[in-house]
């Protein structure tokens, strides 16, 4: 893609201004997914059954913001609501490199939908003080929707880069090469702005022991639903704030796709197939 | 409720460079449907600049057009897009507005979802109505394809939905069907975009992008070596098909992350896709297991694979995929 070059990109981001930068990465953990069972008469999914780990595509953001503190200096925070275990999680971000981690924990947090979940970690963003820049990974790979980050953009009333493959900017703006389903995009932003980042960004680090043994004692803070109160109108929280409902859940039916499997490769089976195709295709 | 002034369906008829995507036509289908189901009109909502054959959107089911063409728009800015949604949707309230979850869709439509305080469910496989509550039924994935959910909006209006594209049929043009175009100004005051397109690169990935491919041929560590994808490609070639590949021939080398199909890599739903030497690890799986055909060739009977094909070849990869080109050439 030679076409790119016109516009100056460098491995090694430039930075124009001088503070620090102040960046955000949300993160979900999840079951994984590797392990996740999936219960097909009672059309359940049985997390617990799971170990559980940040969402995979949430390390690449973790991985950008950590490459831009080594860069350019910055202070990572590492944000996620959840239960009480989710606190591991953010003792793995700790350990791959954020500097403070904050869960959004509270019974009242429970059964949010992407619109409660995005409104929730708003206010504790804003509690948090200011920022430079939100970087988020393109989707969770349990609820797959991917519209927490840029209504979380709309919340805080910034602007949002999406599918972001490449930083090539971040000073006073950002520049960025965003991946639009075959385009590449060259967008410049203000800040600060909210990043979504795809795997394609980096390849996130392996925490070391070392790190590990520091964020196993590393304090991560703790926020319920009264502590973000006087950022929040609580009653946006959780399965209350969620305009959504789910109606019913189910496992798609296995008996859909009934099998034929050829255990001899033969001129006779190879011929069966290829006539299916053809016929299937029309 | 609030609920009972909005009427009508919306579909957001996304264009790039003027140029209308199929998606939009495909949701005017179902759109079609459910407007029926709820006795009701459906209205197309386009922004862009210099659009192209607007009257296809009346020819392929809609009502009436909402057209907002203006310079402005032509850099589909998510700032301006998302400020110019919620202005029509407050100003004409329709209760379900449907999207493509195209790169774009996704990005711009949970903005307008954000500041509507309403409802939106991504990538929905399957949309009904329950007429006595007036609710749209979305049925969507969740954990990779292993899990359908169904989800209602019963407490925001409109109630909103992407669609990946192809999902639902379009149906064939009418060129004798009425309807009216509404051409609004962009409005332009109180909103300012906060990015800029500096530039942009058509097709950064070559040959057929497999989102968008009715027909994949994928290939995995079976192969043995990135040279034997020769043979994917020859198959590729005589079914019109595009080449994708499990995460571990991409992490080999074999072929680029673009190609990848799977939990980190492309979610894909083809008419027919044909695995051949993938294992089927459920990270793949989930990546492609929504496929109409599946047609699945290993050596190893055991290979988890064989359990979503719709047809399995138990035998040498590198005799049967040569074989099947031959039959395929033949027909």
């Amino acid at each position: 893609m030679p076409e790119l070059l016109k516009v100056s990109i460098t491995e090694d981001i430039n930075r124009r201004s001088g503070a620090s930068l102040r960046i955000i990465v949300p993160m979900k953990q999840v079951p994984d997914m590797r392990q996740v069972k999936f219960d097909t008469e009672k059309g359940k999914v049985d997390r617990s059954s799971a170990a559980a780990e940040i969402n995979p595509f949430d390390l690449h953001a973790l991985e950008t913001a950590v490459q831009l503190k080594e860069k350019l200096g910055a202070a990572v925070t590492a944000i996620s609501m959840g239960p009480r275990r989710a606190e591991v999680a953010l003792r793995d971000a700790l350990a791959r490199g954020a500097d403070s981690a904050v869960l959004l924990e509270d019974s009242k947090f429970a059964g949010a939908d992407t619109l409660a979940t995005s409104y929730t970690l708003a206010c504790a963003i804003r509690k948090l003080g200011g920022f430079d820049l939100i970087i988020c990974g393109e989707k969770t790979v349990d609820g797959d929707t991917g519209q927490v980050g840029p209504e979380l953009a709309e919340h805080l009333n910034i602007p949002h880069l999406a599918y972001v493959s490449k930083l090539v900017e971040a000073g006073e703006k950002l520049v960025a090469v965003c991946d639009m389903e075959g385009e590449a995009h060259i967008v410049e932003a203000s800040l600060p702005v909210l990043l979504m980042v795809t795997k394609d960004i980096n390849i996130p680090r392996l925490p070391t022991f070392r790190d590990k043994a520091m964020a196993r004692k590393a304090e991560v803070t703790i926020w319920n639903a009264e502590e973000l109160s006087s950022f929040a109108d609580p009653s946006r929280f959780g399965i209350e704030g969620s305009p959504t409902r789910v109606r019913k859940v189910f496992l798609p039916s296995e008996e859909g796709r009934k099998g034929k499997i050829f255990r001899n490769t033969n001129e006779e089976a190879i011929s069966d197939v290829a006539q299916a195709i053809l016929d299937f295709l029309g | 409720m609030e609920g009972e002034s909005y009427r009508g369906i919306w579909v957001f008829a996304e264009q790039r460079q003027g140029k209308l995507k199929d998606v939009a036509y495909e949701l005017l289908a179902k759109g079609r449907e459910l407007a029926s189901a709820l006795k009701t009109e459906i209205s197309a909502v386009c922004l862009g600049y210099g659009i192209d054959e607007v009257d296809k959107l009346i020819a392929h089911g809609a009502d009436k057009v909402y057209l907002v063409d203006s310079p402005e728009l032509a850099d589909s800015q998510e700032d301006l897009y998302t400020h110019e949604l919620v202005k029509l949707i407050r100003e004409h309230k329709p209760e379900i507005v449907l999207a493509g979850a195209t790169a774009f869709g996704r990005a711009v439509i949970p903005r307008v979802a954000a500041i509507l305080k309403t409802g939106l469910t991504a990538d929905c496989t399957g949309l009904d109505i329950d007429a006595d509550k007036r609710l749209l039924l979305q049925t969507k994935p969740a954990f990779g394809g292993n899990v359908m959910a169904v989800i209602t909006c019963p407490a925001g209006r409109p109630q909103m939905a992407t669609v990946r594209p192809r999902v639902f049929k379009k149906n064939p043009p009418d060129g004798t069907r009425k309807g009216e175009i509404v051409k609004v100004d962009f409005d332009r005051e109180g909103v300012t975009s906060r990015t800029r397109l500096l530039q942009f690169v058509e097709d950064i990935t070559e040959r057929i992008r497999i989102e968008e491919a009715d027909i994949i041929v994928a290939g995995g560590r079976g192969l043995g070596d990135g040279k034997n994808f020769d043979m994917l490609w020859e198959l590729a070639s005589v079914l019109g098909a595009a080449v994708a590949a499990s995460r571990p021939a991409v992490d080999e080398g074999w072929v680029p992350y673009s190609h990848q199909v799977g939990q980190t890599g492309k979610t894909v739903c083809p008419k027919l896709y044909i695995a051949v030497g993938i294992s089927g690890a459920v990270q793949h799986l989930v990546g492609m297991q929504t496929s109409d055909i599946i047609v699945a060739i290993n050596d190893d009977p055991n290979a988890p694979i064989f359990e979503v094909a719709t047809y399995g070849i138990v035998g040498d990869l590198f005799k049967v995929v040569p074989m099947l080109i031959d039959k395929l050439k033949n027909r």
